[in-house]
C-alpha cells in the first residue's frame, strides 16, 4: 500500500525529490477533477481518515476534508484546543483510542514541533502532518510548489523569496526544504530578530533589504506577521513593519517587472501585504487555496491508494 | 536490590587498587573489619576473613554525586530516597547530594531534618541541599544557618535560576562564613523564555524554540563576579557550554576559589541527537553542540571542571511521552554515569585514575566531605568496577523508579561490579 518511499508524510525535510515530483504530477491530474461538474472519484472508497486538529485551523481543515470527500473516503473530524489536551487525556491515549475504532489514516495538526514523530510511535495508521507547531507544514510547501509550477512552468532555477517571521513559520521551513530540493534559489527576508540562527545551512540566503529582495525574486511568498508571540515583542509597530518589510503597492509598482505574489493565509491586509497587491493580477493566492485541495488529494491517494490511478 | 551484610572480617584481594588521595595505583588488598577500613595495602593476610577475589577489577573509593533529584517529598511516584539509593548503588555511588526542588521544596530546617532522618537507615549517605530562597521564589532568603545545622551541605534553588543578582549576592555573602557552597542553576530566563533545546542549526531545523548558550554563560559570569566580590563559595552546576567554560577557566586562573561540575549527558550527546524529538534528551541546561562537548571534555581533563555530577532527574513515562514542548526537563543518570563518562574521556586520553578523581575525591572536596575513604577506621565505602567491559546499557539496568534516559541502547565502557556501603556489599 502506498506509492511513496515513506509510509507517512511528516515533513519535506525527509521527503525525497522523486516523491515530491510524483505528488505534484498526481496533483495536477486531481486538479482537473476539481474542474469537472461532478468533482468526485471513488479512489479511496472504504478508507477512513480522521482529521485530528489540536490547534485552530479553518482553511487547512476544510481543504483536507474536501480532498477526502472528493476521493470518497469516510472522514471524521476531531478538534480540541491545545489547552484542554494539555490538561486532560494524554496525547497518546487520544490517538490510540481513535485508532482503536479501526481507521486508516490520521491527518493531524498539533501546536508542538515533532508531535507527528511521537504519533507514529503510538499508532499504526498512516500519518499526514497538517502542521506541527513551528516545524513543518508539508502539504502547504507542496501546494506552494504546485502553484509556482503552474505560473512559471518549471521550478529549477527559479528565484523565490520568503518574507516575514521565519523563526515561527512552519510554512517557511517546508517551503525551504521542498524548494531547495527542486533546484529553486531561495532568499529569506524579515525582521532580523525573527530570522533563525544558521538558517543559511538549509541552502538559502538572507537579505534584510526588502526592495533588493523584490528586485531579485521571480516570486515572493509573504508570511503572516504577528507583533507579539507569547508576550514577547519582536516587531516594534505595524507601521514600522509595513515600512521595512511590507509588500506595498508602491514597492511592487516600482519594480520594472512582473512578480508573482503568494501568501499562505490568513492575510493581514495592510500589514505584511497591501490589498492592492493581494488582489492584483500577479497574486496567485486563491490558486494556492484551490491547489491545496488537489495536493491533499494526491498525498492521500499516494499514501492510501491500493492501485495506480487511471486519470 | 539486595545487599549482603559484610562479614566481620572481609578481605578484598588481588584488586587493582586506585587511591585517589595518595595518587597511587597498585595490585593489593583492602581489609574491612566490622564495616570499617582496617588496612589498604599490597599484601594483607587475615586469617579467618571472608575473601572477595577482585582479580582484574579496580577497587576504589565509593563515588560521590553532588547533584541528584530524589523527588521526596512530594513526587514519590517518580523516585523516593530508597529507590534513588538503589540507583546510586547500581552506579557505584555511596554518597549523593539531593537537590531541594521537591514538593514542598526543602526550604526550612524542618524539611532538611526530614531528609536526614528518612535517609538515616538507607545504605548510602544522602545529603540534603537546602533552598536558597523561600519556596524557590528567588526573593526571600531561607534560614540558611539553621538548615546548615540540621545537615544541609549546600544551598541551591536548583531548577530555578536566581535571576535577582541582589539575592545571589546576599546568599553568597551569608553562606560564605558558614563554609557552604552556593549552587545556582545558571540560565538567564529572559534569554531562555520557553526554550526547548540549544539554539543552533538543529533548533532552526526542528522548529523548537532555542536556548542560546549565552543564557548560561552570562549568568555564570555574573555569579563568578559576585563570588569574587563576596568571597562566597560558588559551585557551578551542569556546565553545558564552551563559553561558560572560558569564564570558569579565567576565574580559576585568577585564583578564585570556585568549583564546577559537568553531567555525563553533556559529555556524551549533542543537539543533533534531538532530531528524533525524543523527549528523553530534553534537559536543562540543554545538550549543546559537538564543539561545546569537546570543550567540556577538555575542561574535565585540564581541571577547569572539577567533577562529574549526574543531575539524575526522574520523570514518569507519561510525562515524558508528552509532545516535546510539554515534557519536563531531565533524565536519570546514576546507573549509566561511569560507563558513559569513562567511554568518552578514555577516548580523549585521560587515564582511569584521573577520571576516578572526578567521581570520588573531587566531588567530596566540593562539598567539604571526608575525602580519604581508605584511611583506617573509616566506614567502608568502596566501588569495585571493571574498566574494560564494553556493554550496552538497557532499561534492564535501571534501578531508579523512573526510566527516562536516552542512554538506553548506548554502548558504554566500564561497568560497576560491586558497591560496598552501609555495612553491605551489593554485587551487580
Amino acid at each position: 500500500m502506498g506509492f511513496l518511499s515513506n509510509r507517512h508524510l511528516l515533513g519535506l525535510a525527509e521527503t525525497p525529490k522523486e516523491d515530491m515530483e510524483m505528488i505534484l504530477q498526481h496533483a495536477s491530474s486531481f486538479r482537473e477533477v476539481l474542474d469537472r461538474p461532478i468533482k468526485k472519484v471513488p479512489t479511496l472508497q472504504g478508507k477512513t481518515i480522521v482529521n485530528l486538529f489540536f490547534e485552530d485551523s479553518t482553511r487547512t481543515r476544510i481543504s483536507f476534508e474536501l480532498a477526502q470527500k472528493r476521493l470518497s473516503a469516510d472522514t471524521v473530524n476531531f478538534s480540541a484546543g491545545s489547552s484542554s489536551l494539555k490538561k486532560g487525556e494524554s496525547f497518546k491515549d487520544t490517538a490510540q483510542n481513535i485508532e482503536a475504532m479501526k481507521i486508516d489514516c490520521i491527518v493531524m495538526r498539533h501546536p508542538v514541533p515533532g508531535a507527528h514523530i511521537h504519533l507514529i510511535n503510538y499508532v499504526n495508521s498512516v500519518v499526514v502532518n497538517a502542521g506541527d507547531g513551528t516545524h513543518e507544514h508539508p502539504t502547504q510547501g507542496l501546494l506552494d510548489m504546485m502553484s509556482l509550477l503552474e505560473v512559471k512552468g518549471k521550478l529549477d532555477g527559479l528565484k523565490v523569496a520568503i518574507i516575514g517571521d521565519i523563526t515561527h513559520s512552519r510554512v517557511a521551513r517546508s517551503n525551504i526544504h521542498g524548494l531547495v530540493k527542486m533546484g529553486v534559489q531561495v532568499m529569506l527576508c524579515g525582521p532580523p530578530n525573527l530570522m533563525p540562527v544558521n538558517i543559511e545551512e538549509l541552502g538559502v540566503t538572507v537579505n534584510y533589504d526588502v526592495d533588493e529582495v523584490l528586485e531579485w525574486a521571480d516570486a515572493v511568498n509573504v508570511l503572516r506577521i504577528q507583533r507579539e508571540r507569547q508576550g514577547v515583542s519582536y516587531v516594534p509597530s505595524v507601521r514600522e513593519y509595513r515600512d521595512l518589510f511590507g509588500i506595498t503597492r508602491e514597492r511592487v509598482e516600482r519594480l520594472n517587472k512582473q512578480i508573482t505574489i503568494m501568501h499562505p493565509g490568513p492575510m493581514n491586509r495592510g500589514v505584511e501585504i497591501d490589498s492592492d497587491v493581494a488582489d492584483s493580477e500577479n497574486a496567485i493566492i486563491l490558486d494556492q487555496v484551490l491547489n491545496g485541495v488537489a495536493i491533499r488529494m494526491a498525498v492521500l491517494y499516494l499514501l492510501l491508494g491500493d492501485q495506480p490511478e487511471e486519470s | 536490590m539486595k545487599g549482603k551484610a559484610l562479614p566481620k572480617q572481609f578481605l578484598i584481594k588481588n584488586g587493582d587498587i586506585i587511591d585517589p588521595v595518595k595518587g597511587e595505583r597498585f595490585i593489593g588488598s583492602v581489609l574491612i573489619n566490622s564495616g570499617r577500613i582496617e588496612k589498604v595495602g599490597k599484601r594483607i593476610s587475615a586469617n579467618g576473613a571472608t575473601v572477595y577475589d577482585a582479580g582484574g577489577k579496580v577497587v576504589t573509593h565509593g563515588f560521590c554525586d553532588v547533584h541528584v533529584h530524589f523527588r521526596e517529598p512530594g513526587r514519590e511516584d517518580k523516585e523516593t530516597l530508597a529507590t534513588g539509593a538503589e540507583a546510586a548503588i547500581a552506579g557505584g555511588f555511596t554518597q549523593v547530594c539531593a537537590m531541594p526542588n521537591t514538593e514542598p521544596p526543602l526550604d526550612s530546617p524542618e524539611s532538611i531534618r526530614f531528609i536526614v532522618e528518612k535517609a538515616a537507615d538507607l545504605p548510602i549517605k544522602i545529603h540534603p541541599i537546602g533552598a536558597i530562597s523561600v519556596g524557590q521564589q528567588g526573593k526571600e532568603l531561607t534560614e540558611l544557618g539553621a538548615m546548615a545545622q540540621e545537615g544541609a551541605v549546600a544551598f541551591s534553588d536548583d531548577g530555578i535560576p536566581v535571576m535577582d543578582s541582589g539575592v545571589m549576592r546576599r546568599v553568597l555573602e551569608y553562606a560564605g562564613p558558614l563554609g557552604m557552597p552556593v549552587i545556582n542553576h545558571a540560565e538567564d530566563q529572559t534569554l531562555k523564555l520557553d526554550g526547548q533545546m540549544h539554539e543552533g542549526s538543529w533548533s532552526t531545523r526542528l522548529g523548537l524554540v532555542g536556548i542560546p548558550d549565552v543564557s548560561e554563560s552570562i549568568m555564570v559570569n555574573r555569579d563568578l563576579e559576585l563570588a569574587s566580590m563576596t568571597g562566597g563559595r560558588l559551585h557551578v552546576p551542569h556546565v553545558s557550554s564552551a563559553k561558560s567554560v572560558e569564564w570558569i577557566r579565567g576565574a580559576k586562573a585568577g585564583g578564585l576559589d570556585i568549583t564546577a561540575e559537568v553531567t555525563p549527558h553533556h559529555l556524551f550527546f549533542t543537539d543533533e541527537d534531538l532530531h528524533s524529538f525524543d523527549t528523553n534528551y530534553k534537559v536543562a541546561p540543554p545538550i549543546r553542540t559537538e564543539n561545546d562537548r569537546q570543550v567540556l571534555m577538555t575542561a574535565v581533563k585540564d581541571g577547569t571542571i572539577d567533577c562529574i555530577a549526574t543531575d539524575h532527574a526522574p520523570h514518569t513515562v507519561e510525562e515524558k511521552e508528552a509532545p516535546f514542548d510539554w515534557a519536563p526537563c531531565g533524565m536519570i543518570g546514576l546507573e549509566s554515569a561511569f560507563g558513559a563518562v569513562w567511554k568518552v574521556l578514555s577516548g580523549l586520553g585521560m587515564n582511569l585514575g584521573e577520571v576516578i578523581h572526578c567521581f570520588t575525591i573531587n566531588p567530596r572536596l566540593v562539598m567539604d566531605f571526608e575525602e580519604d575513604l581508605f584511611s583506617a577506621g573509616t566506614e567502608a565505602e568502596l566501588t569495585i568496577l571493571d574498566p574494560d567491559e564494553e556493554w550496552t546499557f538497557t532499561k534492564e539496568h535501571i534501578h531508579s523508579k523512573s526510566r527516562n534516559t536516552p542512554f538506553a541502547g548506548e554502548s558504554l565502557k566500564g561497568r560497576i561490579k560491586a558497591t560496598i556501603t552501609g555495612g553491605k556489599i551489593f554485587e551487580l
